[in-house]
């Protein structure tokens, strides 16, 4: 398949920042059971909570926002009408496409409320000599359970997202077992990547390091896992598609067409597959090793933990676009085997 | 809508006999003509006349050789096969539309494309393992075989008339137009009696169309049975009477 710029950029910037959302909202939901050694007034200068959350620092949740923003507005450049794109959010009933779009818009509900109450708690608080006991529950409370939509929201969002490739049948290499874990657990991952490079509580910094060790392997070992199990699909024959292996051994002679038509250009695309063994060590090595090596100096040696954070996200990223590429471009349809191509 | 309408009882699709389809591209191009300038047109071309012109078509002429083993050795049986969409019974590429631009109409299973509501993500294009759909560059919209239906319901036209361009255009009749979903039907009839088949039963779109496939050839391989001349009965008395003495020398 012809990887198309727009939804590479789609996946990965919106992956990463559902990826962070979700790990702000599940530590915005449980942030409460954490309260007691946590509580304020916290070094980073965060009153959106009364109590510091885990993976909360400023700035996360807006950049992530902006990533998200950034990807769904890419996603609109793939269209061959984006003024009409409101109109995907009405097929829910039958459609990933459309579920995803409604799901994306539903996301930026708590995340949109997160990022008012942001900005005014603070101000309420500095208004307010004491807090009651009844308003810091109340606001607790609510982040809470906004934190819980988000994260929902945000799985949610990448679950649709995968499940439109996923459900493809005629592209084997979409319609894959290892697919939906893979768009998951990557978010995940992009979301582990975004969130190292800001300040945050610094007992939440050996965790965030060493589970960000840990899904980069596992994530490195599902890709594997993926391409190996898509190097052993059978391909369609020119014989099964047309039906005629029956007769005998087709060979097509003649193309229907002297020039590119949109199927042999949007489908016909070779180049990845020629390459893949050289882009999957590429993918394997800037998007997992390197990020993990990065996190596991980081640990070491907390003084290097900001460039070291900077340079695995840069590294990570550039290496899941690398393998979002491949994703895409390594696929092979089914109406290829009409073309003998 | 894009979820799918209850199994219709009219089934309407095209059976192709691929044992006289000469390859002549009539069908593809006849279709080009009356979809152009249809209810469902236009189908816009890119640089028509330059170096590397493109466009939507709906219908798609491949030409296979088809190497069997014969006992005097392998030879090729040439196949064209012309290929468009099949109006299948349950498509996936009405369900994956997210806009409901894409359906399958519950009258007579015809699946079309609302070109005013498709937005062009062409997720249904990635849907179809036959091809059938093409991505307009210069609509933004995704555009495909219609089935004509603007000319089988069209009572402007004389009734004969009534039946997709690409039927109409077929100079060998390799190509049937029909009521799939009645057994009775001429072409259902067809079908039974040729052994149709539909393309890629595995992905269990439920293909409607059937393809009739090349009867075996007459050398080599052949089944015996086709080979037997049928035995002709003349009737000498109602012969005039100069051929009638002919049949008689000759018969001596």
């Amino acid at each position: 398949m012809r990887p198309t710029f727009s939804i590479i950029c789609f996946t990965v910037l919106s992956g990463i920042g559902y990826g962070a959302w979700f790990l702000i909202g599940l530590g915005l939901a449980i942030g409460r059971v954490f309260c007691g050694p946590r509580s304020a007034p916290n070094a980073t200068g965060v009153s959106l909570v009364l109590c510091h959350p885990p993976f909360w620092s400023p700035g996360a949740l807006e950049l992530a926002f902006l990533l998200v923003g950034i990807g769904l507005l890419c996603s609109l450049g793939h269209l061959g009408k984006p003024r009409r794109a409101w109109r995907a959010l009405s097929q829910w009933r039958s459609s990933w496409l459309s579920r995803e779009g409604v799901a994306a818009l539903a996301t930026f509900v708590p995340a949109t409320l997160l990022l008012a109450a942001a900005i005014v708690v603070p101000m309420i608080i500095a208004g307010i000599p004491a807090p009651s006991e009844q308003f810091s529950n109340w606001v607790l409370l609510s982040e809470s359970a906004l934190g819980l939509l988000l994260a929902a929201g945000s799985l949610l969002t990448v679950f649709c997202t995968a499940n439109i490739y996923a459900s493809l049948k005629p592209i084997r290499a979409w319609h894959d077992r290892h697919v939906v874990p893979a768009y998951l657990l990557l978010a995940l991952y992009g979301g582990g990547l975004l969130l190292p490079i800001f300040p945050m509580w610094k007992g939440d910094q050996p965790i965030l390091l060493t589970g960000l060790i840990a899904l980069s392997l596992a994530a490195a070992w599902l890709k594997h896992r993926y391409w190996r199990s898509i190097d052993a699909q059978p391909a369609v024959s020119a014989g099964r598609a047309t039906g005629l292996d029956a007769l005998g051994r087709v060979r097509s002679f003649e193309q229907p067409h002297t020039e590119e038509n949109y199927l042999t250009h949007e489908m016909g695309f070779v180049l990845a597959r020629k390459h893949a063994r050289k882009l999957r060590s590429v993918v394997l090595v800037a998007a997992f090793l390197l990020p993990a090596l990065l996190a596991a100096l980081a640990l070491g040696l907390p003084a290097t933990r900001m460039p070291a954070a900077w340079l695995a996200f840069a590294s990570g990223v550039a290496g899941l676009f690398v393998e979002r590429w491949l994703f895409f471009a390594e696929a092979k349809h089914a109406v290829m085997a009409y073309y003998q191509r | 809508m894009t979820t799918l309408p209850p199994p219709t009882a009219k089934k309407l699709g095209l059976v192709i006999d691929l044992d006289i389809c000469v390859g002549c591209h009539a069908c593809a191009v006849a279709c080009k003509e009356w979809n152009d300038g249809g209810d469902f047109g236009p189908l816009p071309d890119a640089d028509p006349y330059g170096a590397q012109p493109s466009g939507v078509w709906f219908n798609r002429v491949h030409s296979y050789a088809v190497e069997q083993d014969t006992p005097a050795g392998t030879r090729d049986l040439t196949v064209h096969f012309p290929r468009s969409c099949l109006h299948c019974e349950t498509p996936a590429c009405v369900t994956v539309c997210p806009t409901g631009a894409s359906y399958k109409r519950a009258e007579d299973g015809i699946v079309l494309v609302d070109a005013d509501k498709c937005i062009g993500c062409q997720l249904c294009a990635w849907a179809c393992p036959y091809g059938a759909r093409e991505f307009s560059m210069e609509r933004g919209t995704m555009q495909k075989c219609t089935l004509c239906v603007d000319r089988i319901y069209n009572e402007t036209l004389d009734e004969a008339d009534r039946q997709p361009a690409c039927v109409m255009a077929c100079p060998t009749r390799a190509r049937h137009f029909g009521d799939l979903g009645d057994v009775d039907s001429p072409i259902s009839k067809l079908v039974a009696e040729r052994d149709g088949y539909a393309l890629m039963p595995e992905y269990d779109y439920k293909p409607v169309n059937r393809y009739l496939p090349p009867r075996p050839r007459r050398d080599g391989c052949a089944d015996p049975t086709t080979k037997a001349a049928p035995t002709e009965t003349l009737d000498t008395a109602q012969l005039p009477g100069v051929l009638r003495w002919l049949d008689r020398v000759l018969s001596r």
